[in-house]
């Protein structure tokens, strides 16, 4: 019993060796992820035939075979382009490069859409500067983003003082959609935080109010509140008020936005240890100066992920102002193509409204799950 | 002061000074009060300014006060689609009620298709396989970043008029039939007779749920096992089967023909139905996937390892240790999901199908009756919410985990 | 926080039969392009008391859990009693049933209570009537020390406790060899005893066993043969008090200095 040991080979030096080829390399790539028994296969095999079915004959049709180029006439401006300039029997792109301006400013007049151009890249710098780790003073641009921006955005967007007013039927095309979305967001915010205060209040009545109306809202589908906003709220205003129909559906946006965002920011605050209320209450803070200084700050933190996410569905929800006609993104394409010049290209116009969407929301969730993991690995308890 | 007897008590004892007045505005308790009273007071005087202006408007324009009696008129429109007969004198209330089944059978269906796509991709995203798994991401990760408006417009207007017309139908078999003006199934038509039918199928689920118990009971007290699913698979096809054949065929079936310009006979599903139906169940589909997911991989990897260990087999590992732990994950967001297909189903009106919606809306354009009509579609979207909650919760308290 | 070595006879008086039970020849494994066991050779005689020891990283779990098929390796050859392990199912199958194995992290399933996970494979695997089951459930759960518990959920017992009853899971198969994974690794000091307890009491009664743990004491007290790993390969095996006393490679000596006195 006592000498087992291989004497052969001196232990501990034994080379470390490359697996066998069948493991390693791109034949055990393949044996273990593609091969690894005979249902393995046969659902690889069907999987590779469905793929081949369906991307090949896309591909075909959304680039090789596709329209891109404006006839010479057009360009010359002898003729308008219509669905007749393409020829190739694939998608006809030339209809989204027609319609492109529109599409992305809605109505709002040629020359004054740099307005819009530096409302968003003031938007675009100033999320940045929020989000971004490389700035750590965020005060002053926290300050502006919630303070000035909005006010600005709105003298720039509609003008007044000097700026040729752009009125609100003229908005449309992605810039409605984002300014829905926006404005959406942005003040359900502070109505998401008071409610979801209110949620976890000891006082019985702000509680039961707060529950009423969050799960009213959140049982109700967005349409219905958007129903509401067009056709009861008038009813109820003063005599001689007129809101118009866009900020009608702004306001039932931003009461829908508001329970969600209330549920997000509740979530935050239930993962505060009770230690941080017991230190702060034991430095002597108050309510409101214990929730805005100590409170708040980690429960918005933990819940970003949560209003990104937020903010992507309430990016897809606004399509459904299309009822009461306004004219988003989606809306706008669809009338696009259903112009007379333009029959036949509705496949072509979803197709790229998908793909808008498509950037702008998997960008978002990426951008939410990439902080998600952040917390978690900073954040561990 | 040495005679103070109790910590607690010295302080009184040493400051025997009259009671402290404490102004109500320092008062803790009293200043929880204070803020329920202003709140309610803003909200009751809020409620008030609206209220009034209403009556003042009401009373201006004329209108007549606010009542359901309304539902009793005439509509004078109809739903291209209803599983209640309607006519053009049918009463609005009808309607309306029409349009809430219309609503409900389209989630149910839905429902259906966005559980079982929805089980299949989740397991797919989760399979060892590479390209299925891919497959199945890709999948999820497009139809949940485009609108849920976008896919159906896209299902209705693109593809669906995209089919054949009715002379170049696409057949399965030459029973079914889809083109451009909808899906057409064969029809069953109950012959006499078809009661024993009936009566069989429940028979044999009866016969199989008492074999699963006898079994299982076996099973407790002596260790002999019994092949229950084989039996009673086998069981509940065959015995009806039997049935079937010995009543020589109770239900008939009238097949879809080909008329001057369309199918007739038959059961049809309009391209409305359909396309609204296809589009939130693939899109409901997508979520469930990734409820399952996220469900089946909340089980540690441990726990399956710890039964293989044991010596359970793979099927038993799955249904004895994985599952009943994955499905306490899985049940509550999955209930929420039914909600969402339920209110979903709003968007019907976009592509032409009369859901409840579609018809409030139609009728509060016809009456004028906004606040009514609004009551009632709120009324109606509350209850199911409230009635999917109580069974979440109902579901949440039995499931709930016992741990310290 | 290791059990001192009581006054009882230790690890090499008990009996151990002439009786192959494991036997690893030429085992390699890699995970990927990395080499984690390089030409393991083991032959575990029945009744024989293995102890592992290594470095974290060395290949231990991974070894230990070639031995009932968690994990597959991909050249040699592994046979427990008399079974290989191959692709076979059937084989695999077997294997497991006479081998228990016990966790670092327990591993109970939460939603069954203690009485449930001693009686789940019984019933299944061996079809065992349940009313045995649960008899012969009751037995290990006294040999154990917590018959009371056999109502509750996983959940609510300590980390001892919990240990205890994942050994007793494994009894209840009757298996032929028991394989520990660090079994107090994840347990606070003050419950380590109680479960090395466990284990020395089943050394005693004549188990198979292989225990990877940093345990010395145990080791001393009920090892007939303590091995050392490190990078995939085994460096060293010997009787304990050789083994402690008198290392050979370097390496162990680095290795023991280190565990000692930390
Ligand atoms: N599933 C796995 N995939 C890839 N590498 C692994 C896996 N499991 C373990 N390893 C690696 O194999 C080595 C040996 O692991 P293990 O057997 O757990 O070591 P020990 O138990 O001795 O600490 C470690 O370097 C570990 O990182
Ligand atoms: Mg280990």
């Amino acid at each position: 019993m006592t000498d087992m040991t291989d004497q052969s080979i001196v232990p501990g030096t034994r080379p470390d060796l490359p697996p066998p080829v069948t493991e390693s390399g791109v034949i055990g790539w393949l044996r273990h992820n593609l091969f690894s028994s005979w249902w393995d296969s046969l659902l690889t095999l069907s999987a590779i035939y469905i793929v081949y079915l369906i991307v090949p004959p896309f591909i075909s049709w959304a680039f090789v075979n596709a329209d891109w180029q404006f006839l010479p006439s057009v360009i010359s401006g002898e003729k308008a382009p219509e669905f007749s300039d393409c020829t190739s029997g694939g998608a006809c792109w030339i209809f989204v490069r027609a319609r492109f301006g529109q599409f992305f400013y809605g109505f709002y007049p040629d020359a004054e859409r740099w307005r819009v151009n530096l409302v968003l890249v003031m938007l675009v710098a100033s999320i940045y500067g929020l989000l971004s780790e490389r700035i750590k003073n965020k005060k002053p641009i926290a300050w502006f983003f919630f303070a000035v921006f909005p006010l600005l955005a709105f003298f720039l967007l509609y003008g007044g003082i000097g700026l040729p007013v752009v009125p609100t039927q003229q908005w449309g095309g992605f810039m409605l959609t984002l300014t829905l979305a926006g404005i959406g967001i942005v003040f359900s915010l502070p109505i998401g935080i008071l409610l979801a205060l209110g949620r976890r209040s000891q006082l019985p009545i702000v509680h039961l109010l707060c529950v009423l109306f969050i799960e009213f809202a959140r049982g109700v589908p967005l349409i219905t509140i958007l129903f509401m906003a067009n056709v009861m709220l008038p009813l109820f205003l003063p005599q001689g008020v007129e809101f118009n129909i866009l900020l009608r559906v702004l306001i039932g946006v931003t009461l829908f936005a508001s329970a969600y965002m209330a549920e997000v920011i509740r979530g935050g605050l239930q993962a505060l240890p009770k230690g941080q209320y017991e230190g702060a209450m034991a430095m002597g803070l108050g309510y409101w100066a214990m929730m805005r200084l100590i409170i708040m700050p980690q429960a918005l933190r933990v819940a970003i992920p949560g209003i990104v996410n937020n903010f992507i569905s309430l990016t897809q929800d606004t399509t459904l102002v299309a009822i009461v006609g306004l004219y988003d993104f989606l809306n706008i394409v669809r009338a696009g193509s259903r112009d007379s010049n333009w029959i036949g290209t509705e496949i072509e116009g979803y197709v790229f409204c998908a793909f808008v969407y498509w950037i702008f929301c998997f960008a978002m969730s990426r951008y939410s799950m990439r902080i998600e993991r952040k917390l978690q690995t900073g954040h561990k308890r | 002061m040495a005679l103070a007897k109790g910590a607690p008590e010295s302080g009184a004892v040493a400051n025997p000074a009259t009671p402290q007045v404490i102004a109500f505005w320092r008062d803790e308790r009293k200043r929880g009060m204070i803020a329920q009273v202003v709140v309610v007071a803003a909200l009751l005087g809020f409620i008030w300014f609206l209220l009034r202006n209403f009556l003042i408007k009401q009373e201006m324009s004329g209108a007549p006060p606010l009542s359901l009696y309304f539902l009793q008129d005439v509509a004078g429109f109809q739903l291209s689609f209803s599983l209640i007969p309607l006519t053009l004198d049918s009463p609005i209330g009808r309607v309306i009620f029409a349009g809430a089944l219309n609503t409900l059978i389209a989630a149910f269906f839905a429902g259906i298709i966005a559980t079982f796509l929805g089980l299949l991709v989740g397991i797919a995203r989760l399979s060892k396989n590479w390209l299925i798994s891919h497959i199945a991401a890709t999948y999820i990760e497009i139809i949940r970043n485009i609108p849920l408006l976008l896919q159906l417009v896209f299902w209705y207007g693109g593809v669906l008029t995209a089919l054949p017309k009715p002379k170049d139908s696409i057949s399965l078999l030459d029973v079914v039939f889809l083109n451009i003006k909808g899906l057409f199934l064969p029809k069953p038509i109950l012959q006499e007779g078809v009661g024993l039918f009936f009566i069989a199928i429940a028979v044999a689920i009866g016969l199989a749920i008492f074999i699963a118990r006898w079994a299982r009971k076996r099973q407790m007290a002596t260790g002999q096992q019994f092949p229950t699913i084989i039996v009673n698979t086998a069981l509940i096809i065959l015995l009806p089967a039997f049935v079937f054949v010995l009543l020589h065929d109770p239900i008939g079936w009238e097949f879809p023909e080909k008329g001057a310009f369309n199918f007739k006979g038959g059961l049809t599903v309009q391209p409305e139905m359909t396309a609204l139906i296809v589009g939130i169940g693939i899109s409901t589909a997508a979520y469930v996937a990734e409820i399952v997911r996220a469900g089946i991989i909340s089980v540690s990897h441990g726990q399956s390892e710890a039964s293989h260990a044991l010596g359970l087999k793979s099927s038993w590992t799955l249904r004895l240790v994985v599952l009943p732990q994955a499905l306490r994950v899985i049940i509550p967001p999955m209930i929420s999901q039914y909600l969402n297909v339920v209110k979903n189903s709003t968007l019907a009106g976009f592509i032409g199908y009369a859901d409840l919606f579609a018809v409030i809306g139609t009728s509060q354009n016809q009456t004028g009756r906004a606040v009514e009509c609004v009551v009632i579609l709120m009324v109606f979207y509350l209850t199911i919410s409230l009635i999917i909650s109580t069974i979440m919760n109902v579901y949440n308290k039995r499931a709930a985990l016992i741990e310290r | 926080m290791s059990t001192q070595a009581q006054a009882n006879p230790s690890g090499a008086d008990l009996a151990i039969s002439d009786e192959v039970m494991i036997g690893l020849t030429g085992v390699n494994k890699w995970y990927g392009q990395f080499h984690v066991l390089k030409d393991i050779d083991l032959t575990v005689l029945k009744g024989e008391r293995i102890v592992i020891c290594g470095p974290s990283g060395s290949g231990k779990s991974t070894l230990i859990r070639c031995i009932n098929r968690l994990e597959e390796h991909q050249r040699g050859r592994i046979v427990v009693d008399g079974i290989e392990l191959t692709h076979d199912l059937k084989n695999i199958e077997k294997v497991r049933r006479e081998v228990g194995m016990v966790f670092q992290h327990f591993n109970l399933f939460p939603h069954l209570t203690v009485l449930d996970n001693l009686t789940l494979a019984p019933i299944w695997v061996k079809k065992v009537p349940k009313k045995e089951a649960e008899e012969v459930a009751m037995h290990y759960l006294k040999r154990v020390k917590i018959p009371e518990q056999a109502g509750k959920f996983p959940g609510q017992l300590s980390g001892g406790q919990q240990q205890r009853v994942a050994i007793a899971r494994s009894l209840c198969m009757s298996p032929k060899v028991m394989l520990f994974d660090e079994p107090t690794s994840a347990l606070d000091p003050e419950m380590i005893k109680e479960v090395l307890d466990v284990m020395i009491e089943l050394a005693r009664s004549g188990m198979t066993m292989i225990c990877v743990t940093h345990e010395m004491g145990f080791a001393r007290t009920v090892a007939n043969r303590v091995i050392f790993m490190d990078k995939g390969e085994i460096i060293e095996q010997n009787e304990p008090e050789e083994f402690f006393n008198n290392p050979k490679s370097d390496r162990t000596k680095l290795f023991l200095s280190q565990i000692l006195h930390h």
